[in-house]
């Protein structure tokens, strides 16, 4: 813990770095020092840089502007490159991803050795490596023997191997990227003491959390990230809940016009106590009625997609879904046959055939309503095509064109209006304009609104507060696989969800 | 049909080869034998193609070819059953099979690969020990039902070509009531259009409500049951078979005629027009290198190579098209 207002000596020091992506600013002008015996915590929206910034640190991607320099041994400056994961290496920086990658064929010793085994007479000299293995497990808190298979290991173990690893390579700076988000919460409260051990011995920590109450425990100094840059640092003592809250967000967004949704509008959707595969299993209940747009904000994993995808039938569950007074069962055919359609999240890989042609996209779910025999008539779908081509208003309005050779929001045209086409009774969206310009977003949200003023359900899940303020007439807030808060649209600001998003609660 | 024309190229450039270098290629028995053996081979290569669409494979083909062809004189002679309880009996087992394969893969989520060259053992070696491993035949009898396979008819016209005793065989009639059913299938019915989306992006298409588990089901049971057929189709034409050697291979001709066809082993395409100039491609390179008498010995080698140009350019034509698509994404987006 700082008492003095530069104890510590930087490790890296990063100046005006940014990134661009054909075009489109990821960061920019980010200002940093990361000083040894520190943790720093680093905050953000979805979508905020976050994952960037951490990709530039590790050298996983290379800044498109500004400079890095990095500690020696004598603890002084000098300028680094860094082009690829090898070269942070050797400069004494490692990144624990969120997604551990462990090869579950290899016990503890291999595993941490992986690339780097230390070898005798060219033959791979196993006493040492599980002599020196036992030394980082044992710094780590993990007293297993180094000879355990890496997959009968936890998430939470493995995740320690993976900080064993990274501190083998002689890592000055480690850099977790949100290592709690799938862990129970006595795992993380451990891995809270290793950060804070490691830290008492000169190790730089930097680690991305959604769970401000963690980084408000752990963090010496604060780093909110906003649309790519850096809207504050915080030190420990000078900062509170609300404050990093209102940094995350910032700016004070106009909500669209609201609408009206009759009280005595009788409920299609009922969720009872529904248990879905998300880790946590936690139950969740909630109405949607009819006419009403109701959106699923929260956190990257905080169960919004599986819950859409259990109600959908993709995914089992517990707990009763019931549309329209009579209960959904079975898989996706037999709720799709019910009126239920779900846009998934991926739509290169669940919702479109990207080898295929426009019309066979949108008519998929059509041509089996229509139909009485087996037999397609192709005169009605080819006008159906055609209607739906104008309707989503798709550019190049051309349905023979194949997928693969539109924009996102073209693409995403496409899988919503397949839906469109057979007026489904409950529609499910998850991130409903991922990748979507503006332009199309707008018209994409017309239609949406559209389809529900007919007196259909809407369900959608949204990561960006800013579409989940836009589109919903209501607002369940997810947290950890429950439902944290119930908000309407004309008292919802990005500050409260955001406050119920991580974990703040009503209490 | 457009992916059709370069196989349609290659058939067209081997025939003419055959034609000028090939002796007694254009006479009315050769032509008669091709055409036979064409359909026969393009029963099955239909079946690998409904297989092939789904993303699947079926290298069981052959072993249900000999099984079922097998069993036909077996029961015929040995059991002295009449021809109108063997051949439903025959081509339920056949669906039996296919539907075994099917639910293997969807129900217990095994690879297709497996499952079926298990099946390639399996029938081959149950064909064998039924019948003691000793050649089956029809003895000379069931001429009326071999009929099916050994009728020929002739038609007016090849004696003005030149060609004379050309006489159509009647294996013509199942290919072609085969192709216009299946195509028709694919083309204008629901389930076709699911299956060919469930080949494409079988995940995409259970999200949009499509029972792809049914639907592949479904086509595993088309294939066993075409192979069924086709075997006794064999059977009734060559008269008597032995259990250790009868259809080995057929099922990598099926593949092979299936591919060539413009079948893409990532599933979601299907060409019936493909299919059989695919199947009559093989059969016609076979005949040739009989009749051009570079030796038999090579045929096998010759196959292979063709089989490895004509995917070969099939990839190529598909990155070229992949990397246009992608300059159109881009002009899309500006």
């Amino acid at each position: 813990m700082s008492d003095l207002q530069n104890p510590t000596p930087v490790m890296l020091r990063v100046r005006g770095i940014g990134r661009r992506y054909a075009g489109l600013v990821a960061l920019a002008g980010i200002d940093l020092d990361i000083r040894g015996g520190e943790v720093l915590g680093i905050v953000g929206e979805n979508g905020a840089g976050k994952s960037t910034l951490l990709k530039i640190l590790s050298g996983v991607v290379t800044p498109s502007d500004g400079t890095m320099e990095c500690a020696t041994d004598t603890h002084e400056l000098r300028m680094v490159q860094l082009d690829g994961v090898r070269s942070a290496s050797r400069a004494g920086i490692a990144l624990v991803h969120q997604e551990l990658n462990l090869a579950e064929n290899l016990d503890l010793a291999g595993a941490i050795f992986l690339g780097r085994e230390p070898s005798r007479y060219g033959l791979l000299d196993l006493p040492r490596m599980r002599r020196e293995a036992a030394k980082w497990l044992a710094r780590v808190g993990l007293a297993l023997d180094p000879s355990t298979l890496c997959a009968s290991l936890g998430l939470a173990q493995r995740q320690q191997v993976e900080i064993a690893k990274a501190l083998s390579c002689e890592a000055k700076v480690l850099i977790l990227d949100e290592p709690t988000s799938s862990l129970s919460a006595p795992e993380t409260k451990r891995l809270l003491a290793i950060m804070d051990d490691l830290r008492s011995e000169g190790v730089a920590v930097v680690f991305v959390s959604h769970h401000l109450e963690e980084v408000m425990q752990i963090a010496d100094r604060v780093m909110v990230l906003r649309d790519g840059r850096s809207t504050g640092e915080l030190m420990r003592g000078s900062f509170d809940r609300a404050m990093i809250e209102r940094l995350m967000v910032g700016r004070d967004l106009k909500s669209a016009p609201k609408r009206l949704i009759a009280a005595e509008s009788q409920a299609r959707l009922k969720v009872d106590r529904l248990v879905s595969v998300h880790r946590r299993r936690q139950a969740v209940s909630f109405e949607v009625r009819a006419g009403e747009i109701v959106g699923l904000a929260g956190l990257v994993g905080a169960g919004r997609t599986e819950t859409l995808e259990a109600i959908a039938g993709i995914r089992h569950h517990q707990g009763e879904v019931t549309l329209d007074g009579v209960a959904l069962t079975g898989g996706s055919v037999e709720r799709v046959r019910r009126g239920v359609a779900i846009v998934p999240e991926d739509r290169a890989r669940n919702g479109l055939f990207l080898e295929d042609a426009v019309s066979m996209n949108m008519s998929l779910a059509w041509i089996d309503r229509r139909s009485n025999s087996r037999l397609l008539d192709s005169g009605a779908e080819a006008s159906l095509i055609a209607r739906m081509t104008s309707r989503m208003q798709l550019r190049p309005a051309d349905p023979s064109r194949r997928v693969q050779t539109l924009s996102g929001g073209n693409q995403q045209k496409t899988v919503i209006g397949r839906w469109l086409a057979v007026d489904p009774a409950l529609l499910l969206l998850d991130e409903p304009t991922r990748g979507v310009d503006v332009g199309a977003r707008a018209e994409i949200h017309a239609e949406i609104r559209r389809l529900s003023e007919s007196g259909s359900a809407v369900l959608f899940a949204s990561s960006e507060l800013e579409e989940v303020l836009l589109l919903a007439d209501r607002i369940l807030v997810m947290h950890e696989g429950r439902i944290a808060g119930e908000l309407n649209s004309h008292e919802a600001t990005e500050v409260a969800i955001m406050h119920l998003a991580t974990g703040g609660g009503h209490e | 049909m457009k992916k059709s024309l370069g196989i349609i190229g290659i058939f067209l450039a081997i025939f003419l080869i055959a034609s000028l270098f090939g002796e007694n290629f254009l006479t009315g028995l050769n032509l008669q034998n091709l055409t036979n053996r064409t359909a026969l081979y393009s029963i099955l290569a239909l079946g690998a193609s409904i297989v092939i669409v789904t993303g699947g494979i079926d290298l069981s083909i052959g072993s249900v070819v000999c099984l079922a062809g097998i069993t036909v004189p077996w029961l015929l002679v040995e059991f002295e059953w009449s021809p109108w309880q063997v051949i439903p009996v025959v081509l339920a087992g056949s669906a039996l099979i296919g539907l075994f394969h099917g639910l293997l893969i969807t129900k217990l989520r095994l690879q297709p690969f497996l499952v079926t060259l298990c099946g390639l053992l399996l029938y081959r070696g149950i064909a064998r020990w039924m019948t003691g491993d000793q050649s089956q035949g029809f003895q000379g009898e069931f001429g009326d039902v071999r009929a099916i396979a050994l009728a020929r008819f002739t038609v007016p016209g090849f004696r003005e070509l030149g060609i004379e005793g050309f006489r159509v065989p009647a294996t013509v009639i199942p290919m072609v009531v085969l192709a216009v059913v299946i195509g028709l299938f694919y083309s204008r019915t629901v389930w076709g259009r699911w299956i060919l989306a469930t080949g494409r992006n079988e995940s995409a298409a259970r999200y949009s409500g499509v029972p792809t588990e049914r639907l592949t089901i479904l086509s595993y049971v088309a294939c066993s049951l075409l192979g069924g057929f086709g075997g006794m189709l064999f059977i009734f034409d060559i008269g008597s078979a032995q259990p250790s050697d009868f259809g080995n291979f057929y099922e990598l001709y099926a593949i092979a005629a299936a591919v060539l066809g413009g079948c893409s082993l990532r599933g979601g395409e299907m060409s019936v027009v493909g299919v059989l100039v695919g199947a009559a491609t093989l059969q016609l390179l076979r005949n040739t290198i009989m009749l051009v008498g570079v030796g038999s010995q090579i045929e096998f080698a010759v196959i292979g190579a063709v089989l490895l140009i004509g995917v070969g350019a099939d990839e190529l034509v598909r990155r070229l098209s992949a990397r246009r698509a992608e300059r159109l994404a881009v002009a899309a987006h500006t």
